[in-house]
């Protein structure tokens, strides 16, 4: 299983990368295991303040159906353009290309509180 | 409760199957991907183990008549050698499951039922037993294999005498296939590919499997989950009991008049003709998505005025299509082919219009 130490992590399955005021948000590996092919990503929030745990999206595979959740409070300031036309790209590269948004964040202190990799890895069992 | 288990269980789980939990029982959902696997079998190969179903043996001088009474189609116009499709009506109008009649020989058939509905329909059927048919449970003992795909036929040639090119459609031989005996080799499926369904002992599952994956190496054949199962099935309109068809549901709005024969009595054989006389009030229909979404089980479907019309009983994006399908009921005023309506997704209305089934 791929857990990247350099992320943190959410129990919903995401990861964070945090550069900056900006967080890159997508899901795990794990996530995208579960899920399946990954036939369409809806991300209709672009430019949207949210707090955490509020949907920002939805990502659907050929069997199943499954909201996205903020990791964190922010604004979010891009989308990745790619996932509409390749959704598929989250199956083949999670932590890179498949990456679903950047949040502007509005309380950097909230990244203490997400899962280190080790953490993580242990609520999926891995 | 425990899930049962298949008798290749442990290969599934050596072959890196994903297993889940379906009808009781811990089922590969996917090997690979669903996709992936769901194209092997429209344009290739594949072998599903659905070894979860049910199969019953009624037997007698009284089983056709049994049959007969529990079931919806005409058991008498099959020959040995035949299978029907069939469904046993319950009381009320709808379906207590639907499920396969094979005629063995004379005075003896097997029924074949969803795994979900095996103890439901054994204690259904039991109960119109009166005058004695024997009947037998060997779900356990059976292993079934689904063989399905374009080349099913000339990948599986080299493991049995039995000309398979020429079986026709729902027909089927009792033979020797790949070592094993008494196999039943039988030309249906679940996938609208073509192939053929394997019925064997569990003793010779193991055997059986690794010849058909030995002689299918030349065309590729894979294994294949439940997922890419239900997306095959979908893209040709069959209809899954728990989803499109269950105890309310009655074949007449599901689309299956065709094995609703009023040529005999069955289980409320006399308000299904009635009900075919009146006419339904909702159909089964197919419909796409004209706009990018994907309906999926229980989503409302609405007119384009914004009323509900009905809702959702299966829905996925086709792999072959591109685009989002769906089952579902919808008042018979919206059920004729390219009527617009709605699918309501995540509080949206997307765009759909009715379509002839299958899809493809």
């Amino acid at each position: 299983m791929n857990i990247p130490e350099s992320l943190k992590y959410t129990k919903d399955h995401e990861w964070v990368k945090v550069e900056g005021n900006v967080a890159t948000v997508g899901i795990t590996d794990f996530a995208q295991g579960e899920l399946g092919d990954i036939v369409y990503v809806e991300i209709e929030t672009e430019g949207q303040e949210l707090a955490a745990h509020e949907i920002f999206g939805t990502v659907e595979a050929v069997k199943t159906v499954s909201d996205l959740f903020m990791p964190v409070s922010g604004k979010i300031v891009e989308v990745n353009p790619d996932l509409e036309s390749a959704p598929e790209t989250v199956n083949d590269d999670a932590y890179g290309k498949g990456w679903m948004i950047k949040v502007e964040l509005k309380d950097s202190a909230e990244v203490n509180g997400l899962l280190s990799a080790a953490e993580y890895k242990s609520l999926i069992g891995a | 409760m425990e899930l049962k288990k298949v008798a290749l269980n442990d290969l599934h789980e050596k072959l890196g199957a994903k297993m889940v939990s379906f009808a009781g029982y811990n089922m590969p959902v996917r090997y690979s991907s669903d996709i992936e696997e769901h194209q092997t079998v429209r344009n290739g190969v594949g072998v599903f183990d659905v070894s979860h179903m049910g199969e019953f043996s009624i037997k007698g001088p009284k089983a056709l008549d049994l049959i007969q009474r529990v079931t919806s189609n005409d058991a008498s116009k099959l020959s040995p050698g035949k299978a029907q499709y069939s469904c046993l009506p319950n009381k009320e109008g709808g379906i207590v499951d639907d499920l396969l009649v094979y005629m063995l020989a004379e005075n003896d058939y097997l029924l074949v039922v969803n795994a979900s509905n095996i103890e439901k329909d054994w204690n259904w059927i039991s109960q119109f037993n009166t005058e004695g048919a024997e009947m037998k449970n060997l779900s356990d003992g059976i292993s079934l294999f689904a063989v399905q795909g374009p080349k099913a036929a000339e990948a599986l040639q080299s493991l049995t005498s039995v000309d398979l090119q020429s079986m026709g459609y729902y027909t089927f031989v009792q033979g020797d296939f790949a070592g094993a005996k008494n196999v039943i080799i039988s030309a249906t499926g679940y996938t609208g590919a073509g192939g053929f369904e394997l019925y064997l002992s569990n003793a010779d599952a193991e055997m059986v499997w690794n010849k058909i994956f030995e002689a299918g190496k030349a065309f590729d054949i894979k294994p294949i989950g439940l997922g890419a199962r239900d997306t095959l099935r979908l893209e040709k309109g069959f209809c899954l009991y728990g989803n499109d068809i269950d105890d309310t549901t009655s074949p007449l709005e599901a689309g299956l008049g065709w094995i609703t024969k009023f040529t005999k009595d069955f289980t409320n054989s006399e308000a299904l003709k009635k009900q075919k006389e009146a006419g339904v009030s909702r159909k089964l229909v197919g419909f796409e998505l004209l706009e990018r979404g994907i309906p999926r089980h229980d989503y409302e479907l609405a007119s384009p005025s914004g009323d509900i019309i009905g809702k959702v009983t299966s829905g996925t994006q086709s792999p072959t299509l591109g685009k989002g399908i769906g089952l579902g009921y919808v008042k018979t005023e919206f059920s004729a082919p390219d009527t617009e309506i709605a699918v309501i997704i995540r509080g949206k209305a997307l765009k759909a219009k009715v379509v002839k089934v299958p899809f493809l």
